[in-house]
């Protein structure tokens, strides 16, 4: 395999010349934020948070899916790919209704995270608020559309890995939503083989465990006085 | 489905005869085609939700679409639009639940010199006056 040489903010670094610009940024350390990219899946370059400026070119490219050349010039990280990065998570979080606090995913949301990194304070967009449903008709999964940020990260690790292609994209615009077999509820859905891989490629709290939710976490606090009771009575 | 031999990338063309076929595209057939052409339900769901000129519900017995290219809707196309809306009770990409009429719109028509544009049961009006259309909704709307 050719190596290719190449830097990226200003740091020399080598290449194999099969390698993404990501790829390689995350091989030197250095680190470059993506939503739609999981390890093992085929790229989409959805997300757009990856971009980079590289020299000799007014547009942006996805680092996910530009491969190297020799003497290519990366900037990853530079005040306008910061804003555009910024304004990218805002339009995420306007999209849909993620409210963290309530979330199963919360502190351990790649959405949630990236949101600290890029510093976003506040949102500057208008929220669309969109109706949107939570279906827990599987056994042991349920998916939440509010937390979904259509990275189809769910849909390729399903078609990719498991082989079953149970969920794909309806839609479109924003009324673009994840789906099971027709459009039926997910615990309908026949061709699902119930093996969780889109639970472990959901980036945020959309596709989640049964039982998990802050909802499901019950507590019942008269069951201390029903103990204290017992013990009247039996003393 | 046979002519194209039953090929995964044939979906749109098979999507395209289905919907000439029988007027809308029913589960159950997106559910024979999927099996058909050896493709996930969800894949055919989603190519014939994501392109607008497949449709899931009966079409009614008419069609009125105005369009709303650029042309058409700096000459009024959404005023227009608004009136057919209230005079049909329907709102615009909706059929009556009679069955009688599809209010529908488009992008754009490329019949911009025109503008505003629209095609009543395939005919094209140019320079659509509200009135006039309300009228001719109305017509559609109260025939037998």
């Amino acid at each position: 395999m050719a190596a290719r040489t190449l830097t990226i903010n200003g740091t020399l670094i080598s290449a194999r010349s099969n390698e993404t610009v990501l790829e390689a940024a995350r091989e030197a350390g250095i680190s470059i934020p993506t939503l739609c990219h999981l390890d093992g899946l085929s790229e989409v370059g959805a997300c757009r948070l990856c971009l980079v400026e590289i020299a000799g070119s007014a547009k942006l490219q996805p680092a996910c899916h530009t491969t190297v050349t020799e003497g290519m010039e990366v900037q990853t990280d530079t005040p306008r790919l910061k804003a555009h990065r910024r304004a990218i998570v805002e339009l995420l979080f306007a999209e849909r209704n993620h409210i963290c606090a309530v979330c199963v995913a919360s502190g351990h949301c790649e959405l949630q995270q990236l949101a600290v990194e890029v510093g976003m304070s506040h949102v500057r967009y208008e929220y669309l608020s969109p109706d949107c449903s939570v279906d827990i008709s599987h056994a042991r999964f349920g998916i939440d559309h509010n937390r979904c940020v259509l990275c189809t990260r769910c849909v390729r690790a399903c078609d990719e890995v498991e082989g079953v292609h149970t969920w794909d994209i309806a839609g479109r615009g924003t009324n673009a939503r994840v789906i099971t077999d027709l459009n039926v509820p997910w615990g309908e859905a026949t061709s699902c083989t119930s093996c969780g891989k889109c639970l472990l490629a959901c980036p945020t709290g959309a596709i989640f465990s049964r039982g998990s939710t802050v909802a499901e976490l019950e507590r019942d606090a008269s069951r201390i006085a029903t103990i204290v009771a017992a013990r009247n009575e039996r003393w | 489905m046979k002519r194209h031999q039953y090929r995964a990338d044939a979906l749109i063309e098979v999507l395209h005869k289905a919907q000439e076929l029988y007027g809308h595209l029913t589960e159950d057939r997106l559910l024979e085609i999927a099996h058909s052409l050896h493709l996930p339900p969800s894949r055919v769901y989603g190519v014939a939700t994501f392109y607008h000129f497949f449709s899931l519900t009966p079409q009614g017995e008419h069609s009125c679409t105005v369009c709303l290219g650029t042309a058409c809707y700096v000459k009024g196309a959404m005023e227009l639009l608004a009136t057919l809306e209230t005079e049909s009770g329907l709102r615009a990409g909706s059929t009556s639940a009679d069955g009688k009429l599809s209010l529908l719109t488009a992008r754009c028509l490329g019949a911009c010199g025109i503008a505003p544009a629209v095609i009543v049961d395939g005919n094209v009006a140019g320079h659509a006056d509200p009135e006039v259309m309300r009228a001719r909704v109305r017509a559609l709307l109260d025939e037998d």
